[in-house]
């Protein structure tokens, strides 16, 4: 056969992706906390369009977030501590998410608690309405006194969060891993004996920016979460490890700045992807790689996404 | 609407010490830009800086559909910003944030102060258009910094001076000038832009004789676009919620702030 016959065209991929029973039409997801809840970038590409738009993290009650500043820069990331600000589940339910139904975007919740109770009764909210596609379970801010990065990482608390918020859901739900641990394949492992359809993986890492005019910590929480580039490595390394050990399909993100990166995540054994910091650079890079990524395909002869899922992994 | 575009660069100069004027031409935004916005700027194809930059809207030209922007060299972005060469492309989102408001005024004061006298050239041009008077005080620490003087001059405006070293104008902060030059009575709406205690002290001088104003306030910023609320700040020390000066601003009004 010529290499002319054997040419695949864009049409005849599949690039729609199965992350643990979250259907996504294409792999490549905007990460919690850095898109808003998808209106903001509505201006600049088609929400509809993104595989997924993981909303901004949600608690029980509204929450004001941290004293400022709140982020800087450093070099290829940034460091940011949020704290959470939001304007509680309720609110969302009722004033953000009928719009983004209707505008037919595919919506990831990421809902954060104070106790185990308070995911759970945050995931109840969430089964009652409609329009909400899978919980993201973000047990690994590290901006937050409570909660938050202590959940995510001891084992036995892990599995506890998950087993509480899968007894109130229909839904897929997918815990967020903190990178901040010793060993993240234990880690994924209680994650998957709660019950997780998915992994997500990774948040940031913790960090910290000193003023050496001031002699004091830039930030306001003294430390943030570290994002961007700088991170890529660290997160394509956790995801290999994860891929190898644990038979969950990954959300992996973490410094994804163009479809090579996103490429070397999926290669690594992620299913779908996530764009956080990038947003920021290009507003329309989730696109932007989703036409990479097809190209690619049709380059390479591969037909199905799927044949890339953790195709660099040396067992 | 706003959108992002790669604006062609058609002059790109420095008119003094650390300070540059680029002009693009943008043809999806400037037909979109009102006084007191910003662009959200790529600085260049760089990890470090990896995120973009605020800049105000410095004037727009309606019929070439170009944007002027004035910026100061502070650190590595606009460093960076530099090396662009006209006819190359500079990245731009925008426009941004909210603007100054225009109210039916016959008669309204500026007061800039270094580079913070971006924003309110376009706005002294648009209100000069609408018919209203406008007197302009603008500081610098000193004369080579007053790179607007011309600008201001062709737009027709009432202008005083300050330097802190004398060498054009009062000597002395652009803010005594508010006590010395202008008659209260005359003024129906302030707007102000430079650093705080400047802004701080328009504002004193504002709530003293009950006139209403506008500030435009700065923050640092990831997005841009009210999505990250990394630009978050309290306008009073005693409120309870922070606003996005992204998005909520960049302009405030006077009466919200402490
Ligand atoms: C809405 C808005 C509009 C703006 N409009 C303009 C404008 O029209 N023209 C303009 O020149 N600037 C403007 N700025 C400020 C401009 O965005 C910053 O100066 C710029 O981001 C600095 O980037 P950098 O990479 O060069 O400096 P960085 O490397 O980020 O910072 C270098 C050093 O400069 C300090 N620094 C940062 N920002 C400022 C600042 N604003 N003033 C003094 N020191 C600073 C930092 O603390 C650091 O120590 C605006 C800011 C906002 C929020
Ligand atoms: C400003 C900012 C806010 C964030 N907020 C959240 C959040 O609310 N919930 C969450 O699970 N992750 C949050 N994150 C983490 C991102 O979703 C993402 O996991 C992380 O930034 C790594 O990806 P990146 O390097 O592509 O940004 C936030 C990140 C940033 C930069
Ligand atoms: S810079 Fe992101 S919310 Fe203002």
């Amino acid at each position: 056969m010529t290499r002319a016959e054997n040419k695949l065209n864009e049409n005849d991929l599949d690039i729609s992706v199965n992350l643990g029973g979250l259907i996504l039409k294409n792999p490549v997801t905007v990460a919690s906390g850095t898109f808003g809840y998808g209106m903001e970038y509505e201006d600049f590409v088609d929400i509809s369009e993104i595989g997924g738009v993981i909303v901004k993290g949600t608690t029980l009650e509204p929450r004001s977030g941290n004293p400022i500043p709140r982020i800087v820069e450093t070099p290829a990331g940034m460091l940011n501590a949020i704290g959470l600000e939001n304007p509680g589940i309720d609110v969302f339910l009722r004033d953000f998410l009928p719009y983004l139904k209707e505008k037919g975007v595919t919506v990831i919740a990421n809902i954060a608690g104070n106790t185990i109770e308070e995911y759970a009764r945050i995931a109840a909210k969430i089964e009652n309405s409609e329009g909400i596609a899978a919980i993201e379970l973000n047990i690994s801010c590290p901006n937050v006194k409570k909660g938050g990065l202590q959940f995510g990482t001891n084992p036995d608390t892990v599995k506890e969060v998950v087993e509480a918020v899968k007894r109130e859901t229909s839904l897929p739900v997918i815990p967020k891993l903190s990178p901040n641990v010793t060993d993240i394949v234990e880690i994924a492992k209680a994650a998957k004996a709660g019950g997780a359809d998915a992994l997500s993986m990774i948040n940031t890492l913790m960090g910290m920016a000193i003023d050496i005019k001031n002699k004091k910590p830039v930030l306001a929480n003294i430390f943030g979460g570290l994002s961007g580039p700088a991170i890529k490595p660290v997160a394509l390394r956790m995801i290999y490890q994860v891929y190898k050990e644990v038979t969950l399909p990954i959300l992996g993100g973490g410094g994804i700045l163009d479809y090579k990166d996103a490429l070397e995540f999926i290669m690594a054994g992620a299913t779908a992807v996530s764009i956080g910091t990038g947003n920021f650079v290009n507003p329309c890079l989730a696109l932007e790689i989703v036409e990479g990524i097809k190209k690619y395909m049709v380059q390479e002869n591969i037909k199905s996404i799927s044949e890339l899922v953790g195709a660099a992994v040396i067992k | 609407m706003s959108c992002m575009e790669n604006g062609l660069v058609i002059s790109h100069k420095k008119l003094g010490r650390d300070l540059y004027e680029i002009e693009f031409i943008a043809p999806r935004i400037a037909p979109c830009c009102q006084p007191g916005q910003f662009v959200h700027v790529k600085t260049g194809g760089t990890m470090d800086p990896l995120l973009r930059r605020p800049l105000s809207l410095y004037d727009v030209d309606e019929k070439l559909n170009s944007i002027t922007l004035l910026y100061k060299v502070v650190g590595k972005g606009t460093e960076l910003l530099t090396k662009i060469k006209v006819k190359e492309n500079i990245n731009v989102m925008g426009p941004l944030g909210k603007g100054f408001s225009l109210g039916d005024y016959k008669s309204v004061l500026l007061v800039g102060g270094g580079v913070g006298i971006a924003p309110l050239i376009y706005l002294a041009r648009v209100l000069r258009e609408r018919g209203c008077k406008v007197t302009v005080l603008y500081g610098a620490a000193r004369s080579e910094e007053l790179v607007a003087f011309d600008r201001l001059r062709s737009i027709g405006v009432e202008l005083m001076l300050a330097t802190m070293d004398g060498s054009a104008g009062y000597k002395g902060l652009v803010t005594e000038l508010l006590y010395d030059k202008i008659n209260p009575h005359d003024i129906e709406f302030i707007y102000t832009c430079g650093p705080e205690p400047m802004m701080v002290a328009v504002k004193d001088y504002a709530d003293k004789y009950g006139i209403k104003g506008e500030v435009s306030l700065e923050e640092n910023m990831a997005c841009g676009v009210g999505a990250c609320l990394g630009c978050a700040r309290k306008l009073k020390p005693e409120d309870d919620h922070y606003v996005k000066v992204c998005k909520d601003g960049p302009v405030f009004s006077m009466a919200d702030i402490k």
